[in-house]
């Protein structure tokens, strides 16, 4: 599974080249205001995956477009566009081209506490799909393995949100984003029948989130999922902790996630300071086969060692080895990236 | 601490002193910057000023607290895509609208 998972095998048709057209022409429409400036961001990457001795490459380009039109309206778009560059026994390699949409949407600022979305949107089902997915943010190159539940189909819906702050202030806040999407078996835009979302509480002196995630398929089979993250990242030192559960009809899981970045060794620009290490450990149950929860279809645990170096101009290299251990067999996996991100405004704004 | 961090904080003065000003005069808080079109915004002034009744936000607090959940901070940015990156991350981060105005202070002080 690769940090691609929610992108799953969409592919970009002339109705989705339109619509993106189309955004580029509201952003010349837009940036009204001299903060407004459509911008332009992503990453180019370069990823090699070894699992049990089969070395697979990745060359993927992932842009976003984000252009704001007046102070309520805001259109964002994230596209991918990778070769799969496979092994294939005496034949050589095998390479298979994706080009295609993870988001298009428009949102719509009602007011302080009320944001409606429309469009084809990440679900927002536990912590992964909408925050940790671009590769210029996971510190790991995979998705957890828990992904699938609540995340059905591509783990982008077609339909609405709303979502926003119940309330914010110096000690709490509280948020909130629930989803319907109508399903759609257009490949472009291929998503699921399905309803739900999350709430989470932030303490942001303590830094301290706890969420929860429900999801609910609507196909044939009416599937709920429910999910719950606690995710800490101290003030004070640079250590991050990240921890989700969720629990499908066929299956559950979780996941735990640690990484310090050694920017307390003579700072984060210092040669040791720009390296980080990260440890991961997942555990998947099945309860019952389910070929559509792409969770491993034994009980599997995984762990992941991985130890990043943030290189100057926001370029980064991530090397890890995960060892994964179920009852069909162990596997060692090996991986590698180079990472880099891009921003930038789509000219020059007023000054 | 970020190259964008350190820039905005040697800046503190300037937010501080805007904060200030915000302060005293509910309704300037709309049209901040001078540069924007907000002024075509403020057409309800009986809730911008319900909003300014309590202290602002501190725009660098906001920052401090949200800007590193998800990702590194960003190691700057032009500041003709500020109001572009703090929408988008309002979305994102289901921030407030409160919260948005106070990072959009910190962004052009
Ligand atoms: C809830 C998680 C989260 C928080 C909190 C968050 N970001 Fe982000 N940010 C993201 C994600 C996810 C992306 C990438 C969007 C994509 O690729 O689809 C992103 C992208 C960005 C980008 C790249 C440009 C863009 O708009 O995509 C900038 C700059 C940025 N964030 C700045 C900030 C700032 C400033 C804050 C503090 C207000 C912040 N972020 C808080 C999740 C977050």
């Amino acid at each position: 599974m690769s940090y691609l998972t929610p992108l799953r095998n969409i592919r970009l048709s002339h109705r989705s080249a339109i619509a993106l057209l189309s955004m580029g022409a509201l952003c010349l429409a837009s940036a009204l205001v001299a903060q407004d400036v459509p911008l332009i961001s992503g990453a180019g990457s370069f990823t090699t995956n070894t699992t049990g001795g089969n070395t697979s490459y990745q060359p993927a380009l992932t842009p976003v477009l984000v252009a704001p039109v007046g102070q309520h309206l805001l259109f964002e778009s994230r596209a991918y566009i990778v070769d799969s560059i496979n092994p294939q026994p005496h034949t050589g390699y095998d390479t298979q081209f994706h080009v295609g949409v993870a988001y298009a949407q428009a949102d719509y600022f009602l007011n302080s506490h009320v944001t409606l979305v429309g469009g084809f949107s990440l679900i927002p089902f536990g912590t992964y799909n909408e925050r940790l997915s671009p590769i210029w943010i996971n510190p790991l190159q995979d998705a957890p393995l828990i992904y699938g539940i609540g995340n059905p189909g591509s783990g982008s819906g077609t339909g609405g949100q709303i979502r926003g702050n119940i309330v914010s202030n110096e000690n709490y806040s509280i948020t909130y984003a629930t989803y319907f999407s109508a399903g759609s078996t257009d490949f472009q835009i291929n998503s699921s029948r399905s309803t739900g979302g999350q709430v989470e509480l932030y303490l942001p002196k303590a830094r301290l989130e706890i969420g929860t995630s429900y999801g609910r398929l609507l196909e044939h089979d009416k599937m709920n999922a429910i999910g719950t993250h606690v995710w800490w990242e101290p003030a004070n030192i640079p250590l991050k902790l990240r921890s989700e559960y969720a629990h499908g009809p066929h299956s559950q899981g979780y996941w735990v996630e640690t990484d310090y970045r050694l920017s307390q060794f003579h700072g984060e620009n210092s040669a040791i300071g720009r390296l980080e290490p990260i440890f991961r450990i997942q555990q998947t149950f099945r309860n019952s086969p389910d070929n559509n929860d792409e969770l491993p279809a034994q009980n599997t645990q995984r762990v992941d060692f991985g130890l990043d170096y943030h290189l100057p101009h926001e370029v980064r290299m991530n090397t890890s080895y995960a060892r994964q251990f179920s009852s069909s067999g162990n596997v060692n996996i090996w991986e590698t990236a180079l990472i880099y991100r891009f921003l930038f405004p789509t000219w020059k704004g007023k000054k | 601490m970020n190259n964008l961090l350190k820039n905005i904080t040697k800046n503190i003065p300037a937010v501080s002193l805007g904060v200030l000003l915000l302060a005293a005069g509910p309704l300037s808080s709309q049209t901040s910057d001078p540069n924007s079109a907000a002024t075509t915004t403020n057409q309800k002034p009986a809730k911008v000023k319900a909003v300014h009744a309590t202290q602002p936000r501190d725009g660098q607090q906001v920052f401090a607290q949200n800007c590193e959940r998800c990702h590194n901070a960003p190691q700057g940015f032009s500041p003709s895509i500020s109001g572009t990156v703090v929408k988008h991350m309002r979305v994102r981060a289901n921030l407030s609208k409160e919260d948005e105005q106070a990072l959009m202070r910190f962004f052009n002080p």
